[in-house]
């Protein structure tokens, strides 16, 4: 019992010991502002900036090799955190604050030409020809493919209701612009 | 000479670890997506367990056998293990940032590879000599990879096959996994 207690005790302190050291000597320098600005991100590695993910748009952005205004999920208050990090100017007038969508078919004008049917990447559409098509609010990513290939504009990307399903918190509301220069 | 030959060749093809024993089926199925980072997860795994059986035989034979302690076996070869993987993650992040982004989690999930644990397990059961430990933890490592590369390659095919609807995927992976068990008893009775 005795033995036992002394001996792991030392095994694992040394053992720490050993890791600490190699932590030491293998250390690698990442650069600070890139975990700072990942924690700007939103982290849902959707890729609408193009980049493979949050970890990719926060190098380049360190880098200062992309526009601060590459998140659309973000909206302005990204913007303005990553002007404040970076110590940019941001410019709130293109960007758009964006809440959650959806595609909605409006009836009466749906010719049933299938396009949207077949662009979609999620399969979200249900239909046939001459008939008219309809959206599973389940499986639309709202990734605006089907808007753009409609014809007579029936299928549009809507705001989704506000359910008891579909409530969320409102977006971080933005700060006055001197808060940004001080 | 000819005694170690058999050994790798027993561990690595006809005890095959992942197919023959089903050790380590974690990794199997997880990191077998794509042929350069299956290979890559292999020759990680292949350094910790070569390491971790070494180490622990030494453990075993130098501390725990003395001391009469071997009713804590598993606790110190679980920390044993744990520390070469954490060496390793430092220094594949050292060496090789693109391998350490490309592995991520299942790097660190080394530690919980069953087959790390249960090579040195099994060659303390067997009262193996160390050279002949530490060949077993290579030579299953070996295996490891092998089958991950070959099960690897696979996969890459099935993702362009035209699998039925019901198996695109996970599927169809897992029965590819035992035709290929299927394929590797053809080894039984080589050794």
């Amino acid at each position: 019992m005795f033995f036992a207690v002394v001996s792991l005790t030392i095994l694992g302190s040394a053992m720490g010991l050993f890791l600490g050291y190699a932590a030491r000597r293998l250390e690698v320098e990442g650069n600070p502002l890139v975990e700072e600005i990942q924690a700007i991100l939103p982290g849902s590695q959707c890729g609408q900036c193009g980049f493979p993910g949050c970890a990719g748009a926060a190098q380049a952005l360190a880098d200062r090799s992309a526009p601060i205004t590459l998140c659309p999920p973000g909206g302005r208050a990204v913007v303005q955190a990553l002007a404040l990090k970076l110590g940019v100017e941001a410019n709130l007038s293109d960007v758009k604050d964006n809440v959650p969508m959806i595609a909605e078919v409006k009836e009466e004008i749906c010719i049933g030409c299938t396009r949207c049917f077949k662009v979609c990447p999620t399969d979200a559409i249900m239909g046939a020809a001459q008939q008219m098509h309809s959206v599973f609010r389940e499986a639309c990513t709202a990734c605006g493919k089907c808007e753009e290939v409609c014809p007579t504009e029936s299928i549009k990307l809507q705001p989704i209701p506000v359910t008891l399903h579909a409530w969320y918190w409102h977006k971080p509301v933005i700060q006055p612009m001197q808060a940004v220069s001080a | 000479m000819r005694e170690y030959l058999m050994l790798l060749l027993s561990t690595v093809l006809v005890n095959n670890v992942v197919l023959v024993k089903f050790l380590g089926l974690c990794p199997f199925m997880g990191i077998s997506k794509k042929t350069d980072t299956a290979v890559s997860m292999g020759l990680a795994t292949t350094f910790v367990m070569t390491m971790a059986s070494a180490s622990c035989w030494m453990l075993e034979h130098w501390l725990l056998m003395p001391l009469g302690m071997v009713y804590l076996r598993i606790l110190v070869y679980i920390l044993v293990i744990a520390v070469v993987v954490q060496f390793t993650e430092m220094v594949v992040r050292k060496t090789n940032p693109a391998l350490y982004q490309v592995l991520g989690i299942y790097l660190p999930l080394i530690t919980t590879n069953c087959a790390v644990l249960g090579i040195p397990l099994l060659t303390t059961q067997e009262k193996l000599p160390f050279v002949n430990s530490l060949l077993y933890g290579f030579g299953s490592a070996a295996g490891f990879t092998l089958v991950l590369l070959l099960f690897a390659g696979l996969r890459e095919r099935l993702a362009l096959a035209q699998v039925p609807g019901a198996f695109i995927g996970a599927p169809i992976g897992f029965i590819t996994a035992s035709l290929l068990a299927l394929a590797f008893m053809g080894f039984a009775g080589l050794v």
